[in-house]
C-alpha cells in the first residue's frame, strides 16, 4: 500500500495547495500553507480548533478567495481557468460539510438527490431510489427518507450530508469532521464507508478530523496545520514514531506541550 | 485638553471616514451584485419551479393586503375629494380623482410597500439564513450557482407579478370609490361609471404597471443582496431583514417620484 502511494509521488496531484494566505481582518489564518493531494489517496487534516481547517477547504472549493498563493487541481490553476471550467473542475468534489448544510426546506431524499436532479435531469422515481440507497449506505432507513431536516438528531444530519456528499460518486471528497458527533458504532460504520469510497470508486478523499482512532482507520496520509502551515505530514506508522513535539501532543491529547491552548496565551 | 480635543476631533475625522468609505463600498457591493444578478436573470439554465413557487408566493398570497389597502384608499379619496369639491360639481370630480390617483400612485405605491414589508422581509430571512447555515455554499459545491437558482427566480417573479397585484389593485380600489360614491354620497351609480370611463386613459394604467414591475425588481433585489450578504447569525439575519424592508420602501418612495416625474412632465 505504502510502495504503491509512494510511487503516485510522480504524478500529477489532484489538488495542489501553493503558499496560500488567508487573513479575515487582522486576524492571519493560513500562512503560506503548501499541500499536495494525490489521485486515489486518503488525505487527513488535524489541527486543532479554529486554526483554519474549514477555512482551507472552502479555499479549494472557491468559496473563499485566498489573499495570496494558488490552487490547482489536476495540474491547472484554478484562478487561471475560465468561469466555466473552474466550476467544472470543482464540480467534480464533493462536500461533507462540518454543520451538515442540509437545505431546510427540502426532505431528506430531495437533499441527497439534489444534484442529480438539478444537473443530471434524472428522473424523480430514480432519483429517490439512488437517494434511498445512498442514506442505507450511512446506516439510515427508507423512512427517513422523506423527514425533514430539523426534524433529525445532529448525527443523523451528519449522515444525511454524507450522503448528500456521495451521492453523484464524485472524483474527489471532502469530509469536514464526519465523525463528530456520532456514537462509535455508527464512527466506525462511517470510517468504512470512507475508505470503501476511496477504494471502491478510486476516489481521493480530504478529511478533516479530531478524531484520531477514525485518522488512523482512514488516512493513507495525515498532515498537521498549526498556525497556518502544514508543519508536519506523514503516514500513520511515521505519525507513530514522529519526534515533532506538536503532533505528539496533539496526537497524546495533552494540555501540556509547545501547543499553546488559549486559555495559557490569556494567562 | 489641547492634546485631548485634538485627539476628539481625529476620532471624530476617522469616525466619519470610515462611514463614507462604507457607504461606496456598500453602494459598489449593490452594484455589482445587482449586475451579477441581471446576467443571471437573463441566461440559462432556469429554475422553472422555483419561479412558479414564487410567482404564487408573491402573487397570490400578497393579494389579500393588497385588496384590503387599495380598496380602503379608494374609498378615503372617495370622501376626500367630495368634502373638497362639493362646492363644484362634485359627481364628475370624484369619479376622475379616484381613477387617476389610485391607477398613478396608491395602487403601485401601497401593493409596492405592502409587498416590500411581506415579500422582501421574508426573502431576507430565507436567503439569510441559508447564507449563515452554509445552505448557500452547499449549492454551489452541488454543481448549482445560487444567483441562478435562488436569486433570479425571486427577482423574475417579482418584475412578473407585481403589475399582476397592481391592476387588480387598480380594480378594487376604484371599486372602493365607487361604493362610498353611490351609497354614501348618493351619487347615480351610472353615471359614476359612465364618467369613470370617459377619464380613463390608458397611459394612467400603463405608467402605474411600469412603476409597479420597477418596485417588484427593487423589493426582490433588496431583500435578496441582504439576505445573501448576511453575516453573523440570527442577530445578522434580523438586521438583514430590516434593512431590505427599510431600503425597499425608501427606495420604492424615491422612484416613485423620479417615474412620475419621466411619465408626467416630459
Ligand atoms: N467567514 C469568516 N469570517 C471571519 N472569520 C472567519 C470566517 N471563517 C472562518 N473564520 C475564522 O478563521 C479561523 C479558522 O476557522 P476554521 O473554521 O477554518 O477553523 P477549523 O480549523 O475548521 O476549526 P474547527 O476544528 O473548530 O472546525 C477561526 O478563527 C474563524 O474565526
Ligand atoms: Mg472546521
Amino acid at each position: 500500500m505504502a510502495l504503491f502511494r509512494f510511487k503516485q509521488k510522480e504524478q500529477t496531484p489532484k489538488i495542489k495547495l501553493v503558499n496560500l494566505h488567508k487573513a479575515f481582518g487582522r486576524k492571519k489564518v493560513l500562512n503560506g500553507l503548501n499541500l499536495e493531494i494525490y489521485p486515489g489517496e486518503s488525505l487527513v487534516i488535524i489541527g486543532g480548533s479554529g486554526t483554519g481547517k474549514s477555512v482551507t477547504l472552502k479555499c479549494i472549493l472557491g468559496l473563499l478567495s485566498p489573499d495570496s498563493g494558488y490552487i490547482e487541481i489536476d495540474g491547472r490553476r484554478l484562478d487561471q481557468l475560465s468561469s466555466s471550467d473552474r466550476a467544472e473542475a470543482i464540480g467534480q468534489i464533493g462536500m461533507l460539510f462540518q454543520s451538515g448544510a442540509l437545505f431546510d426546506s427540502l426532505s431528506v431524499w430531495e437533499n441527497v438527490a439534489f444534484s442529480l436532479l438539478q444537473n443530471k435531469k434524472i428522473k424523480k422515481d430514480e432519483a429517490r431510489k439512488i437517494a434511498v440507497s445512498k442514506l442505507a449506505q450511512v446506516g439510515l432507513g427508507r423512512d427517513v427518507a422523506s423527514v425533514y431536516p430539523a426534524d433529525l438528531s445532529g448525527g443523523m444530519k451528519k449522515r444525511v450530508g454524507l450522503a448528500r456528499a456521495i451521492a453523484t460518486d464524485p472524483s474527489v471528497i471532502f469530509f469536514d469532521e464526519p465523525t463528530t458527533g456520532l456514537d462509535p458504532i455508527m464512527s466506525d460504520v462511517i470510517n468504512e464507508l470512507i475508505v470503501s469510497t476511496v477504494k471502491n470508486l478510486g476516489a481521493t478523499a480530504l478529511t478533516i478530523t479530531h478524531d484520531m482512532n477514525s485518522a488512523r482507520k482512514i488516512a493513507d496520509r495525515i498532515a498537521m496545520l498549526y498556525e497556518g502551515k502544514i508543519i508536519w505530514i506523514g503516514t500513520v506508522k511515521e505519525l507513530d514514531k514522529t519526534k515533532n513535539p506538536y503532533v505528539r501532543q496533539f496526537v497524546a491529547g495533552s494540555a501540556q506541550g509547545p501547543i499553546k491552548t488559549e486559555i495559557k496565551a490569556n494567562q | 485638553m489641547h492634546f485631548l480635543k485634538q485627539k476628539l476631533e481625529w476620532r471624530f475625522v476617522n469616525k466619519l471616514g470610515r462611514v463614507v468609505l462604507n457607504f461606496f463600498k456598500a453602494t459598489g457591493e449593490l452594484g455589482l451584485f445587482t449586475i451579477e444578478t441581471v446576467y443571471h436573470c437573463v441566461t440559462p439554465p432556469f429554475y422553472g419551479k422555483a419561479f412558479l413557487r414564487q410567482l404564487v408566493e408573491i402573487g397570490f398570497y400578497s393579494l389579500p393586503v393588497v385588496a384590503l389597502t387599495t380598496l380602503f384608499s379608494g374609498m378615503v379619496i372617495a370622501l376626500q375629494t367630495y368634502s373638497g369639491f362639493s362646492s363644484i360639481s362634485a359627481e364628475g370630480a370624484v369619479a376622475m380623482v379616484v381613477l387617476i390617483s389610485v391607477t398613478r400612485e396608491l395602487a403601485p405605491v401601497m401593493a409596492g410597500l405592502m409587498v416590500a414589508g411581506r415579500i422582501g422581509a421574508a426573502m431576507a430571512a430565507e436567503i439569510g439564513t441559508m447564507r449563515v447555515t452554509e445552505q448557500i455554499d452547499a449549492l454551489s459545491t452541488l454543481s448549482t450557482n445560487p444567483y441562478k437558482y435562488l436569486i433570479a427566480p425571486r427577482i423574475i417573479a417579482g418584475i412578473v407579478m407585481l403589475p399582476v397585484l397592481v391592476l387588480i389593485g387598480d380594480i378594487i380600489g376604484i371599486c372602493g370609490g365607487y361604493m362610498i360614491g353611490v351609497s354614501k354620497l348618493d351619487f347615480n351609480a351610472t353615471t359614476y361609471l359612465m364618467n369613470t370611463w370617459e377619464y380613463l386613459k390608458p397611459m394612467d394604467i400603463i405608467s402605474g404597471l411600469v412603476k409597479a414591475s420597477v418596485f417588484g425588481f427593487i423589493i426582490t433585489l433588496m431583500g435578496c443582496y441582504n439576505g445573501f450578504h448576511s453575516q453573523g447569525g440570527a442577530q445578522g439575519v434580523g438586521q438583514a431583514t430590516t434593512n431590505a424592508v427599510v431600503s425597499a420602501s425608501i427606495l420604492i418612495l424615491i422612484f416613485n417620484y423620479i417615474l412620475t416625474e419621466i411619465f408626467f412632465t416630459i
